[in-house]
């Protein structure tokens, strides 16, 4: 059986994908950690099948401002991946990294929005690598594309290019902690993968 | 007073002195239109070029630019307006990401495709605030034609 859209996934699905998340977040909070010198906790991430518009109230509602992390995806998986955090994340990786105080969430400066960029890379790295590993699938990604503006709009991307496959998204939400004693801060992964490559993937895996 | 809020997709209509909103417009195009004479106006906000692109029969004809703009005119006509009366500003069409990949092109292929459309109804676009890189959210005033649109970079702007 061969899946149509993204709303047939059924829970075996779901708990495949799921796994998939745990283990590629557990490598970026690995990989993030040498990046910034820092500890990294991560809890178990929450994986969902949401619409656009349920993704957009999810990270605060659509005027909300989030920083949107864009990674294309090709070779044997097609789609793409959207990251988006929000401003405590941003915020402490400012503060952690550059040891610097953060003011005005649309005023990074260019190396700032480098370091996010290298960020970007790092979190879809660690989960293509995650998917690669266990289909022998080969992924390309391609380097971040970064803005900070309202989730909305960020979101009418991914929206409006994989608008054939339908309404619904991959939501895995990650909760991080930044250096011993932090508190959590979100950060939000959107996966849209064609669907012959979602199709791809279950048969790799042998999930039906 | 109340805003009709017009979500991704869809469109309405209104007499004053209702507000018509749409938020957070990306590459989406808001289409104000507006019969002042009989004080009927509408709001479309539609997500891509053309139905032509569609894959699915059931797909929603609100999703497009052609059969978007065609359904808001004729919602408006039902309710009294007169196409050859009808005047548009429009927003959004923006390209939120830097990337040189011709898919992210959308935005501006949503402006082209909204322009081609209006004009194939001889309805003339009075303001626009279209294409560069933010997003937006529009309201639009039925009783002034007032289309106002905020965004993160430029604050609060009427047109």
């Amino acid at each position: 059986m061969s899946l149509k859209n993204i709303e047939e996934l059924n829970a075996m699905h779901l708990d495949v994908l799921r796994e998939l998340g745990n283990i590629g977040s557990g490598n970026a909070a690995t990989s993030l950690s040498s990046f910034m010198n820092k500890e990294i906790n991560i809890n178990v991430p929450d994986v969902k099948i949401l619409g656009f518009n349920e993704v957009a109230e999810y990270v605060g509602g659509p005027e909300h401002i989030v920083m949107g992390l864009l990674i294309m995806l090709d070779a044997d998986i097609n789609g793409m991946i959207l990251y988006i955090l929000d401003e405590e994340f941003v915020k402490n990786v400012v503060e952690v990294f550059f040891g610097k105080e953060f003011t005005v969430f649309q005023d990074l400066d260019e190396m700032e929005l480098s370091a996010f960029s290298e960020i970007g890379n790092i979190m879809a790295s660690s989960y293509v690598n995650a998917l690669s590993s266990m289909t022998g699938m080969t992924i390309n990604i391609s380097s971040p594309a970064i803005t900070v503006d309202m989730a909305g709009a960020i979101l009418s991307v991914p929206s409006a290019k994989f608008a054939e496959i339908g309404d619904k998204v991959l939501f895995i939400d990650d909760s991080f902690g930044v250096g011993i004693n932090a508190e959590k801060v979100q950060s939000s992964m959107i996966l849209v993968p064609e669907m012959d490559s979602l199709n791809k993937l279950f048969e790799r895996l042998g999930v039906m | 007073m109340s805003t009709i809020n017009i979500g991704i997709s869809d469109l309405n209509i209104a007499k004053p002195p209702n507000i018509l909103a749409t938020y957070a417009l990306g590459s989406c195009i808001g289409i104000c239109l507006l019969d002042r004479t009989r004080s009927i106006g509408g709001l479309a906000h539609i997500m891509l070029p053309s139905s032509k692109e569609a894959t699915k029969a059931s797909d929603n004809p609100r999703r497009y630019a052609d059969t978007g703009i065609a359904e808001l005119i004729e919602l408006m006509r039902r309710n009294g307006a007169i196409t050859s009366a009808l005047t548009a500003k429009i927003a959004g069409g923006a390209q939120m990401f830097k990337t040189s990949l011709e898919t992210f092109n959308i935005g501006s292929r949503n402006i082209t495709a909204v322009k081609k459309v209006l004009a194939s109804y001889r309805i003339p676009i009075l303001a626009e605030d279209t294409g560069l890189n933010y997003g937006r959210t529009l309201f639009f005033d039925v009783a002034t034609g007032t289309m106002q649109i905020k965004s993160v970079v430029k604050g609060t702007e009427n047109f």
